[in-house]
């Protein structure tokens, strides 16, 4: 680990919350509504979701209540940090005719702190850095808010059932991408945090904090409850390299298998952490003084997204299925030097017809072996 | 000046009125739309009517009889652009129900005199009868898209009328799906997005209201948790 970890009580975190508003920062964090684990802007930390856990399952979340009083031992839910720092609708700029003025950019964004990003998320945030901010050209709106952004992650000690970091390289443990690091130890009668900082600004807020030193056991406890996250993973992705698999499966029947299940509903790209596509939208109001151009979130699963003069290029399922696994698990090497899967589950879990992009990897794969048997 | 201003037409066909008066229920955009369109044919806001042409025709409800059936010729003829509004006017609406029945026999049970109806055996939407420029689905429509719409017009650029899935619009606006954290079943991964995810803003599921996406895999839904075609096979099977 970077830096020592020191032990915090769960009574001292809305001191963390508190420190980081005081600082300036729009605090944002999990809390619960509607039936599941939502980001939201934490006031204190009293909105945390203290005792509740996740069940996930493809196409299948519920929130359960725990036994214990854990603020972090649930999975998460179809947001992530990407609805943050890439956000789902974004103005580009306005214009008013009477002024003949035009103005880029959408408004000066809060600078946020998010507390409770989990190491996929760090992962995911290593991908989107490299795709906004990697190239010639900087993306300024995602950019803009990745600059000031402060980050809290919180290592995992229960995987949720549709997780699989580990096959992609990850892991519940956060490595680094963060300001603070967590790990919640929570017991029936006592809930503490073992913390470090990652960075210069995170050493400062954890200075601040009434933390003691932790002994030798407890972070041993931590490391193995991490451990253990690891280990019980059950999903995994074909042990093989994925480019090749999916450069190889172009023409395979199962994409008409998986094309019988798919909605194309687009919501897999949309709750992914890493997918980033958007189109624009130009705005009027009825006058016609002001106007504006909007971006908004798009997916490979419209058919729209592939609309060329005279047409749609990807009309069937079957080819907007195969472009989405085809460009997160294979092409995307070739764009951004890593795969743009973090393992984090959450299209098997917000999938409605629970779709398993790692069952779907594991049919091109036994296809694929199957084929090159010899006759 | 006045005369200037491109002229504006509400027409009706088989329907309850609800689209036409999602133009009226435009209460803070009204006036916006009064200062930029002459208005020129809407019975329901008013009794004057301005000759034709009209700039532009908005079209609620079906076809259902033959007079109709003549009406939106006349209807086409005059108008430069025309955009259908609401479920009836797109897809026949829920008097479409008689397509697959026996028009003569409902007639009976409803109508003293059966005998003074005239009335066609289908529902038909007014793109089976004319060209049409522009579609709004839903029931009734959404009043934000009909004034997109009608402000691209005006200006004369392309108007958003996505067709992609509900779904879009729930995770757009962070609205928990209801299909899998709730088990609801909802028909919004096949359903034409427009509406802004109303119904799973409020926890309920979509009933489908502005009809089939782009390409929606109705087959695929019987997989979903919860979901009603599953429900409807099952009901099959038993009986």
């Amino acid at each position: 680990m970077p830096e020592e970890s020191v032990l915090l009580d769960v009574e001292a975190l809305p001191r963390l919350v508190g420190e980081l508003r005081e600082r300036g920062y729009t605090v944002i964090g999990p809390t619960v509504r509607d039936g599941a684990i939502m980001l939201a802007e934490l006031e204190s930390a009293a909105d945390l979701p203290y005792g509740w856990g996740v069940e996930t399952e493809a196409g299948r979340y519920r929130l359960r209540r725990r036994a214990d009083n854990a603020a972090f031992a649930h999975s998460a839910g179809p947001q992530s940090v990407k609805d943050i720092l890439h956000p789902p609708r974004a103005r580009l700029w306005s214009a008013d005719r009477a002024t003949g003025s035009v103005t880029a950019g959408p408004d000066e964004p809060p600078r946020y702190a998010i507390l409770g990003a989990r190491p996929c998320d760090l992962a995911a945030l290593g991908v989107l850095d490299r795709v906004f901010t990697g190239g010639a050209h900087t993306e300024p709106i995602y950019t803009a808010r990745r600059d000031g952004a402060f980050i809290v992650a919180v290592e995992c000690t229960e995987p949720g059932a549709t997780c699989f970091c580990t096959s992609m390289g990850g892991g519940p443990d956060a490595r680094d991408g963060y300001d603070l690091a967590m790990t919640e130890l929570a017991g029936e009668h006592d809930d503490r945090f073992l913390i470090r900082a990652g960075s210069p600004a995170g050493a400062e807020v954890l200075a601040a904090l009434p933390t003691r030193p932790a002994g030798t056991e407890v972070i041993g406890e931590a490391r193995a409850a991490v451990a253990r996250a690891a280990g019980a993973m059950t999903r995994s992705m074909p042990d093989e390299p994925l480019p090749d698999l999916l450069a190889a499966a172009r023409e395979s029947p199962h994409w008409t298998d998986v094309a019988a299940r798919c909605l194309t509903c687009g919501n897999c790209t949309m709750v992914c952490p890493t997918c980033f596509c958007t189109t624009t939208e130009d705005v009027t109001d009825l006058t016609g003084e002001h106007a504006e151009r909007w971006r908004r979130w798009d997916s490979c699963f419209d058919l729209d997204f592939s609309y060329l003069h005279g047409g749609s290029v990807r009309t069937s399922g079957e080819s907007r299925y195969r472009q989405w696994i085809s460009h997160k698990l294979g092409t995307w090497h070739d764009q951004f030097g890593s795969s743009g899967c973090v393992g984090c589950g959450r299209c098997i879990a917000w999938c409605p017809a629970g779709i398993d992009i790692t069952a779907e990897a594991a049919a091109l794969s036994a296809w694929r072996a199957s084929e090159e048997e010899p006759c | 000046m006045t005369s200037a201003m491109p002229t504006l037409a509400v027409w009706k066909f088989a329907s309850c009125d609800g689209c036409q008066l999602s133009l009226l229920d435009c209460e803070d955009e009204l006036l916006a739309v009064a200062g930029r369109v002459r208005v020129a044919h809407f019975l329901e806001a008013s009794r004057a009517v301005l000759p034709g042409p009209y700039d532009v025709s908005l079209v609620e409800g079906s076809i259902t009889t033959p007079d109709d059936a003549e009406r939106i010729r006349r209807v086409r003829e005059v108008s430069r652009t025309l955009v259908t509004i609401g479920a009836c006017a797109t897809a026949g609406g829920i008097q479409a129900l008689r397509d697959n029945a026996d028009v003569a026999e409902f007639a009976s049970v409803v109508y003293a005199h059966p005998e003074y109806i005239a009335t066609l055996a289908t529902s038909t939407p007014i793109a089976a009868h004319v060209d049409v420029d522009y579609e709004l689905h839903g029931c009734p429509v959404d009043r934000r898209q009909l004034l997109e719409v009608l402000g691209a017009l005006l200006i004369g650029r392309k108007p958003n009328i996505p067709a992609h899935s509900v779904c879009f619009e729930c995770k757009q606006r962070h609205n928990v799906c209801v299909v899998v954290a709730h088990g609801t079943p909802c028909l919004g991964p096949v359903t034409r997005a427009g509406c802004g995810a109303l119904c799973p803003a409020v926890s309920r599921g979509c009933y489908g209201c502005f009809g089939p996406a782009e390409t929606p895999n109705y087959a695929a839904l019987e997989s979903v948790p919860g979901s009603v075609f599953l429900e409807v096979t099952r009901r099959k099977e038993q009986s």
